[in-house]
Formats: C-alpha cells, sequence, structure tokens
C-alpha cells in the first residue's frame, strides 16, 4: 500500500457535542478522494483536524510524505503542519484581500524560504537570489492556474471564480503532497465548475499531489473522485467508489431524510 | 434633489449646535456688575457656522460615496505626485539641502523643536512597523521609549557607560521588553491588544513612578550627559545641532530599514498577518514568531529614540512617558498613512511643529488637535499618504481577464 494519508479514530468534541466520531480515512498516492455529507457533518471539522486548527480529542493522524519520512501528526502548530506538505483552502474564501495576487501567491512560498532580518535589512546576494526565485515561482504558479492576468490586481478586487482558484495557487505554492479543497466549485456556475474539475486534473499530475476534496456539488465529485467518503453526524456511514455510493441506501436516506425502498 | 433633505438634515444640525452651545456662547454671567449679559449674535454665528459646515460636509461625503470604487482603483492625487519622477527628484533634493542647511539658517529654537519633532518621526515610523506593518495596535508603545531613555539613564549613573555604548544597549533592551510584553499578547488582536498594551505602558510608568530605590521616582534623573564628539566639548548651542544631525541620521536609518523590511519575506508575512491570522499560518507562518519580531523591531526605534531623547534633554522622569505621548505616536501613524512612510513624516511635523508655531491658538490646541482627528477620519480615513502596493512587472501574453 502506498497510503500518503492515514486517519484512524479521529474524534473531536466542542464541548458536549461530538463533530467526529471514529472517523477512518486513508488516502493513496495520486488519488482524488472526495468527502461528501449533509450540512453540519463534520467535515470541515475533519480538516481543520487535520491541519491543526483543531487539536483531536483522540486518534491519530499518519502522513507518509512521497520524499521524507512517516510521520505522526499530534500537537504540532497550523504552520509546521503546512510545512509538512498539507495544503488547504478555506470553504468561505480567506485571501488576504488587500494584497494583490501574486503577493498573495509569495505568501505560499514562506515556509520553504529563509530569508531573516538581517537578510531583509542587508538584502544581500542570497536573499536576492531567493526573493526572485519566489517571484518567479509565483508566477510561473499563477501561469498553471491562469491568473497571470491578474497578477498585480488587489486579491480583493478579483471576479469570485478567480478568488477560488487563487485560493488553491496559494495553497500550491506551499509545495504540498497533499491538497485539502473545502468546497472549491461553491457558488461557481456549471461552466467553471467544469473547469475547475479540468483544473484539478491537471494540478494533480502538474505537482504529484494527492487531493482530498470536500463538496456538495455531485457532478463534480462523481466525476473527479475515485473514492467517496460520507460522513453524518460525525461518523462515516458509507465509502466506496461513485459507483457504490450513488446507489447506497444509507446515504439517500442521510441526504434526503427518508428510508430507500429496497 | 436631494438637496432639499440635506438642506432639512444641516437646519436641523445648526439647531441642535445652537442648544448645545447655548449655555457657553450666549449666556455669560458678569460677576462684577452682577448682570446677566445675553449675547444674542453668537446664537446666529453658531447657527450659520454650524448650517454651511454640516451641509458642505454633506456634499462632500456625497460625491466621496458616488467615487468609492475610483478612488480605490486610482491612486489619489498627492500620491501621483510623489511617484512622479518630475517632481520627486528635485524635491528631494530640495529637502535634503534644506535638511542639511536649516541649523545653520535658523535658530537654537528652531533647532531644538526640530530635533523633537525628529525623535516623533522615529517613534512613528517605529510604531508603524507594528501598527502599520502587522496590524498590531499597541497603544503602550511609549514604555519601550521610557525603557530606551531610562536605561540610558540609569546605565550612565550607575557604571557610567557613554552614550556611543549604551544607544544598542538600550536599543536592545527595548527589543527584548518587545517580546516580553509581546509574549503575553500573542492571542489578542484589535482592541483587546490594544488595552493590554495600555495596561503595560501604565505599569511600566507607574514602577517608573514609585520604585524610588531603582528609577528615583518622580524627580527623575538629572545630568545625563550629551552624546560626545569625539572627545570635543561641545556648548548647548553647538550640541543642539550636533543632535540635529544625529537625529536626521537616525531617522534616515530607520526609513532605510523599514523599506526594506517592507518589501521583504518577513515584511509581506506581517501584511498577512495583519490580512487574515488563520489563512496566514495555514500558508506556513508561524505566527509566533512573526509577531514577536514585530513587536521587537518596533521597539528597537523606541529604543534608540528613548537614548537620543534623554542624551538630549539631559534630564528625564516619568511625566515624559505618560499615556498622551503613545496616543500622539499613533495619532501620528494613523493621519500620516498606515504602513507610509513619507505620512509618518508629515504627520510628525505637523502634530509637532504646528502647535509650537501657532502659540496665538495655544488654548484651542486640544479642541483643534479633537477636530483634524475626526475630519481626518471623516474624510480621508486612510491617512494623508495612503499606502500602495509594489507591482511587478512581467512579460505578459497577451491575455484577456475572463472570469475563467
Amino acid at each position: 500500500m502506498d497510503n500518503v494519508l492515514e486517519i484512524k479514530n479521529l474524534t473531536m468534541n466542542f464541548g458536549g457535542l461530538r463533530a467526529l466520531e471514529n472517523v477512518s480515512l486513508e488516502i493513496k498516492k495520486g488519488e482524488i478522494e472526495a468527502l461528501i455529507g449533509p450540512n453540519g457533518a463534520g467535515k470541515t471539522t475533519l480538516f481543520n483536524c487535520l491541519t491543526g486548527v483543531y487539536k483531536p480529542a483522540a486518534g491519530d493522524i499518519f502522513i507518509y510524505p512521497p520524499q521524507g519520512k512517516p510521520r505522526r501528526l499530534h500537537n504540532l502548530k497550523i504552520n509546521q503542519i503546512t510545512a509538512l506538505g498539507i495544503a488547504r483552502t478555506f470553504q468561505n474564501i480567506r485571501l488576504f484581500g488587500g494584497m494583490t495576487v501574486l503577493e498573495n501567491v509569495m505568501i505560499g512560498r514562506h515556509c520553504r524560504t529563509v530569508a531573516g532580518i538581517a537578510g531583509a535589512i542587508l538584502r544581500n546576494k542570497s536573499t536576492r537570489a531567493e526573493e526572485e526565485s519566489i517571484v518567479h515561482e509565483s508566477y510561473s504558479i499563477l501561469e498553471k492556474i491562469g491568473l497571470d492576468c491578474f497578477v498585480n490586481d488587489l486579491a480583493k478586487n478579483l471576479p469570485y471564480g478567480a478568488q477560488r482558484r487563487l485560493e488553491i495557487a496559494r495553497a500550491l505554492a506551499t509545495g504540498p503532497f497533499l491538497l485539502l479543497l473545502d468546497e472549491p466549485a461553491a457558488g461557481m456556475n456549471p461552466q467553471e465548475t467544469k473547469e475547475l474539475e479540468d483544473l484539478i486534473y491537471r494540478l494533480r499530475d502538474d505537482f504529484n499531489l494527492s487531493i482530498l476534496l470536500i463538496e456538495h456539488d455531485m457532478k463534480l465529485v462523481m466525476n473527479l473522485a475515485q473514492n467517496i467518503f460520507v460522513l453524518d453526524y460525525g461518523e462515516e456511514i458509507a465509502r466506496g467508489t461513485p459507483q457504490d455510493i450513488r446507489h447506497n441506501p444509507a446515504v439517500i436516506k442521510a441526504y434526503l431524510g427518508v428510508e430507500a425502498s429496497a | 434633489m436631494k438637496i432639499a433633505d440635506e438642506l432639512k438634515k444641516s437646519f436641523f444640525i445648526a439647531l441642535w449646535f445652537i442648544l448645545l452651545t447655548f449655555p457657553i456662547m450666549v449666556i455669560r454671567v458678569n460677576t462684577i456688575e452682577q448682570v446677566v449679559v445675553w449675547r444674542w449674535e453668537n446664537l446666529l454665528y453658531v447657527g450659520i457656522g454650524s448650517f454651511v459646515l454640516s451641509f458642505l460636509c454633506q456634499l462632500f461625503l456625497k460625491k466621496r460615496s458616488q467615487s468609492i470604487q475610483t478612488i480605490s482603483a486610482t491612486p489619489s492625487p498627492l500620491r501621483r505626485l510623489l511617484d512622479e519622477p518630475k517632481f520627486n527628484r528635485p524635491a528631494l533634493i530640495l529637502i535634503a539641502i534644506f535638511t542639511l542647511i536649516f541649523p545653520l539658517i535658523f535658530s537654537h529654537y528652531q533647532v531644538n523643536i526640530m530635533t523633537t519633532a525628529l525623535i516623533y518621526v522615529m517613534l512613528g515610523l517605529g510604531l508603524n512597523i507594528e501598527v502599520g506593518l502587522a496590524g498590531l495596535l499597541d497603544l503602550g508603545y511609549v514604555a519601550f521609549y521610557a525603557v530606551g531613555a531610562y536605561s540610558y539613564a540609569l546605565l550612565n549613573y550607575h557604571f557610567g557607560l557613554g552614550f556611543w555604548t549604551l544607544l544598542p544597549v538600550g536599543a536592545i533592551l527595548a527589543a527584548f521588553f518587545g517580546i516580553i510584553v509581546g509574549f503575553p499578547v500573542l492571542r489578542l488582536r484589535g482592541d483587546y491588544l490594544a488595552i493590554v498594551t495600555l495596561g503595560f505602558a501604565e505599569i511600566t510608568r507607574l514602577i517608573l513612578e514609585n520604585w524610588n530605590a531603582f528609577s528615583f521616582g518622580p524627580s527623575g534623573i538629572s545630568n545625563i550627559p550629551r552624546p560626545g564628539f569625539f572627545g570635543i566639548n561641545l556648548n548647548s548651542e553647538q550640541s543642539a545641532i550636533y543632535m540635529y544631525y544625529l537625529l536626521v541620521a537616525f531617522c534616515l536609518l530607520a526609513i532605510f530599514v523599514i523599506l526594506r523590511l517592507k518589501n521583504s519575506r518577513i515584511g509581506r508575512a506581517w501584511n498577512a498577518l495583519r490580512e487574515d491570522e488563520l489563512a496566514c499560518q495555514a500558508m506556513g507562518i508561524d505566527k509566533t514568531k512573526t509577531k514577536l519580531t514585530a513587536f521587537a523591531l518596533g521597539a528597537t526605534w523606541a529604543g534608540f529614540a528613548g537614548v537620543l531623547f534623554a542624551a538630549k534633554t539631559t534630564f528625564i522622569n516619568p511625566a515624559s512617558f505618560t499615556f498622551m505621548e503613545s496616543a500622539m505616536i499613533l495619532s501620528i501613524v494613523v493621519l500620516g498613512g498606515m504602513g507610509s512612510i513619507v505620512g509618518v513624516f508629515i504627520a510628525a511635523l505637523a502634530i509637532i511643529l504646528l502647535p509650537e508655531y501657532l502659540r496665538v491658538f495655544s488654548d484651542y490646541r486640544m479642541i483643534l488637535f479633537g477636530a483634524a482627528l475626526i475630519a481626518m477620519m471623516i474624510f480621508r480615513p486612510q491617512g494623508i499618504v495612503a499606502d500602495i502596493r509594489k507591482k511587478y512587472e512581467f512579460h505578459k501574453n497577451n491575455c484577456s481577464k475572463s472570469t475563467g
């Protein structure tokens, strides 16, 4: 097996509310997997546990980076997890609105670069070289994602779909092996969603990524994902290929609230 | 079509002001002749004045709200002027020449107040790192200033160390103090951060005021030596000029350092932290380290300014480090435009020099100051010179900005 991520029996509580209960999940290298479920099922909570925003109450998370040692994610800060190679986007867009598009992506390069205060003030040769490489790498990511026309625009002035893509570009700049996309197609029209689908495929191949995405657009999920995990009330109710999930009675019940006729 | 509405609104505002100012502007008790003097003409002045002002204010706000989009898209006329090479090259040269010959053409008194103004420029530039660049609203900046000043005064008093040895020591101690203050407030943002830093500054001031054995209490420390000049003894006029040039040099150094920090990896991280803390961390930026760097680097300049201040006045006591000073420095940053260096310069010179030259209005100083701040926040919330983002040039393929 060549998993890049294994989540084992993850449990998360908010006071008395159990947001996640014994959730297990694996992602294989190079796969696109989807996490679906009704609103409030705990999907974003899972992302937050994975990226260190929340500390899970119980359970283990292991990562197996393609380059690098396997490692258990435990008590790490958000930025340390990003540095290990897990990048994410946010459900409600959280770009740095007052910064330009290029600068947003350049921020993503932060954890792969080292220049400090002395370097900033003296601006020596290595700092200048590093700065130049940040600019060029960031620009090439923008080119790949089709935002190069907007380089010097403020992020907040971008059209909605472009903001969503900029979030992905920014996440890619951190050099991840695993990309977590939280509802990337939310608010997009069918045309944009179709383009997003192609983009995600292309990015996976270009950047050697494994991708886990949360999405409500079933068409996108069915087209993209090799495997689907379904959460409801913090528990896994089904997993399998899109074909399996489509006909799974538990899933239909969770979404529609009625007993599927057998 | 809406003019009538506005006139009506202005009318009521005028009425309200007449009512408000009635007791102080109209009624006057002449205590000698035991009569009440009714000054009805003042009522008219207040009425007309507030009516006209509020009407103009409304017109302006309306115009601005109509053009709000274009304002954010295109830089202000002042900004364009500053960016215009034809203008800013000669202007810069003129300013440089003026700065250099200033002490030679103006009196001792003028040089002294200009030196004070330059200390505030330095403080403003330092606080600008915290507030303007990193978005950490610090109301206790004066504490770092005090640390700088007292470390020079005390170390000199006890160990006889000289100005040039203690200048870096003061800055380092202030930076260290910045980190100590920074640690407990890491989780706080905005208003909460402001309150806690304000508390720290008050603690610092109270310690200096009450711990007599350590800081000599309210009576302060006197006879602090002026900076040495290659062992030559300077008279007070010469040393004032020397102080002036020292401060010019330090302001230039501060500008240089801040400009470089701003356009660096760290500067970007500060900016991102200011915009969105969670997203910033998710991009791999260490929040703790980034915030503490901002505190430390901001405090460093306050430390330098503190040492220079102590050396300039040769006497310090806790009364120089009250909350009023913090508020003053913060006003400089806010008025000037957050993150903008030219803005800090203009605002510091205006706030410190204008009261000196407008002694005639000294009774109304605080009123004018308050009114200026309010007017500024209404009409130009981005400050005198708004900060702009650096633009990068790329060889673009002809592309269309489709929404994609």
